[in-house]
């Protein structure tokens, strides 16, 4: 039966970018995908392109086509992103560009757009209620700044009949970019539910990359994954019927495992049996593993329904100001100094009139992270970090909240040391639906 | 003994809401999982993040078991105050869970490494007891 191979090569923003240099040199793929859109970086990306219309896309995206392109070239590998973020068409003219830099003349980018319905949210925020708590979005009122709808396949594979070698997107359901090919190569139907279900187990094996092959796993002792350090990034063999085997590089580091597999599976989902996506509802409860060779894992058993009838959409606004700061104490009696800091601190900001409306007064290594679970007695560390954060109404107040941290290196207790602070404007994200006929793909080319 | 000695864990989150998987090292110990890491355990281990409901996915096909926890990570991770505003560290914490003590079946462990059928080849046989 033929087969597809795709590779995936980036698992977020800031992922590597070697591995996904030596899957397009030596993995044999027809298409390697890179999934690098995390759920609050368009929202910070729209800001980016109001001040410079040419920005707001990934800011490694010339960093990685650089690195990645020649060798896509050479192979006749063609590539899939949702780099684009907030402005797929300025990320296809920077990729053409950097394409000529490097002699691919004719190279052919496409960008996707469509995901942007910010005008008409805008147009009717009372239509758009919010999954995540009461209310819609004219709640957000004027701090609203994007709404981009999660979309499906269809502008990808429009990009890949026009004749594409790379597909830029925004906003895209993460498994799209790998579901998008198989459908353009096998000629799946649209309501092919099975089958899109199928790819869409592929899809989500393979969009955190390296977190497949055994990033994101290793438990020295229990679950040990030799050369993290130069972790492979995954491959998918993809046959026809939509079943697929998991493999990886020959010689690079990690481990492709059944363990590996079911935990990236699991990894995100709800309902395992209703794993909702833009073009199919997938069902992931009947996929099973089989280990054929060392890193070699065969899936099959997923399944799908009809899609849903909306499509999720984010929305970015601006929530508030979140102030913070850290220092360390050794030693002993490090465990009491950092609490007699935290209630110093805490003082300070009523005593100061610093208004925060939700605070955190922890000691990392302690309670930071291991809040709650049956508690037993663990041994006083040797060193304790004290950490405050705040979340405030104004920057001002933000900052005042790390600098009554760092002023406890002269008025705090003995041997505080390596205090650090920030304070940064937080742009969140809450969800709501749109009907899947109000947004439609749009596809320009640009040619290096 | 500690969940650990039986399953591994990895943990999502999807806004606000935080979900851990459990997987049975030796599918042959999901029954046993099933039965004592429950959807209550879960929520009262942590009863100090969870502000909303546990819900427990049985998959008996991969010997695991998903739960979904919402209001359990402080608004979400992009507007969480807390350190691990991803709550990426909460699957190895579930794993400190007390469960009752069940002889390990060592040699079915080993048997089904070398068949390839738990794929944890690379780990040790016969775990270590810390």
């Amino acid at each position: 039966m033929r087969t597809i191979r795709i590779g995936s090569g980036a698992g977020y923003s800031g992922d590597r970018i070697e591995p996904a240099v030596e899957l397009a040199e030596r993995g044999g793929l027809d298409y390697l995908g890179f999934e690098c859109l995390a759920e609050r970086t368009i929202a910070l990306a729209q800001g980016e392109k109001l001040r410079d219309p040419r920005s707001g896309f990934d800011p490694l995206l010339a960093a990685r086509m650089e690195a990645a392109l020649p060798a896509c070239r050479a192979n006749g590998v063609r590539v899939i992103t949702n780099m684009g973020a907030a402005n797929p068409p300025a990320a296809a003219r920077t990729t053409a560009e950097v394409a000529r830099r490097l002699g691919l003349s004719g190279l052919r980018v496409a960008a996707v757009t469509g995901d942007d319905v910010l005008d008409l949210v805008r147009e009717d925020p009372d239509d758009y209620a919010l999954l995540e708590r009461p209310g819609t979005a004219a709640d957000l009122g004027d701090s609203l700044r994007s709404a981009n709808a999660y979309m499906g396949i269809a502008g990808i594979i429009e990009a890949l009949r026009g004749g594409a070698d790379v597909v830029i997107t925004g906003r895209v359901g993460d498994p799209a970019l790998f579901v998008a090919p198989l459908v353009h190569e096998f000629g799946w139907a649209m309501d092919d539910w099975d089958r899109l279900g199928k790819g869409t187990v592929v899809g989500h094996l393979l969009e955190c990359a390296g977190q497949i092959t055994g990033g994101y796993f290793a438990d020295p002792g229990r679950k040990d994954v030799p050369g993290l350090a130069r972790l492979g990034f995954p491959i998918a063999e993809v046959a026809e019927d939509g079943s697929a085997v998991i493999t990886k590089v020959e010689g690079s580091g990690g481990r492709v495992s059944i363990a590996s597999c079911k935990e990236q599976l699991l990894y995100e989902l709800l309902d395992p049996a209703s794993y909702l996506q833009p073009d199919v509802t997938a069902d992931f409860s009947g996929v099973r593993f089989t280990e054929l060779a060392p890193d070699r894992v065969a899936v099959a058993g997923g399944a799908g329904r009809r899609r849903p009838e909306t499509l999720k959409v984010s929305l970015g606004y601006l929530d508030s100001y979140v102030g913070e700061g850290q220092i360390s104490y050794a030693g002993p009696g490090a465990v009491a100094r950092g609490r007699l800091a935290l209630e110093i601190v805490r003082e300070r900001l009523k005593l100061t009139g610093v208004r925060a409306t939700e605070t955190r007064f922890e000691l990392i290594g302690v309670d930071a992270v291991r809040l709650g679970g049956e508690r037993e007695a663990y041994a006083d560390p040797a060193e304790v970090r004290v950490r405050v954060a705040g979340r405030t109404d104004s920057m001002a107040e933000a900052i005042r909240i790390g600098n009554e941290v760092e002023t406890l290196y002269t008025n705090g207790p003995a041997g505080g040391g390596g205090a650090r602070r920030s304070a940064r404007q937080v742009v969140a994200v809450v969800s709501t639906l749109i009907p899947q006929a109000a947004v439609r793909p749009a596809v320009h080319y640009e040619v290096a | 003994m500690k969940l650990r000695e039986l399953a591994h864990a990895r943990t999502g989150d999807k806004g606000d809401t935080s979900q851990i998987s459990v997987i049975a090292y030796d599918p042959g110990d999901y029954a046993f999982l099933a039965e004592h890491v429950t959807a209550e355990r879960v929520r009262a281990h942590f009863a100090a993040i969870v502000r909303g409901k546990v819900i427990r996915y049985k998959l008996p096909g991969l010997g695991a078991l998903n739960f979904v926890m919402t209001r359990a990570l402080a608004g979400g991770v992009t507007r969480s105050l807390s350190l691990d505003a991803h709550g990426k560290c909460l699957g190895t914490v579930l794993l400190e869970l007390e469960i009752p003590d069940r002889q390990r079946r060592h040699d079915s462990r080993a048997a089904a490494a070398a068949s390839g059928e738990a794929g944890i080849a690379a780990a040790p046989l016969v775990p270590s007891s810390e």
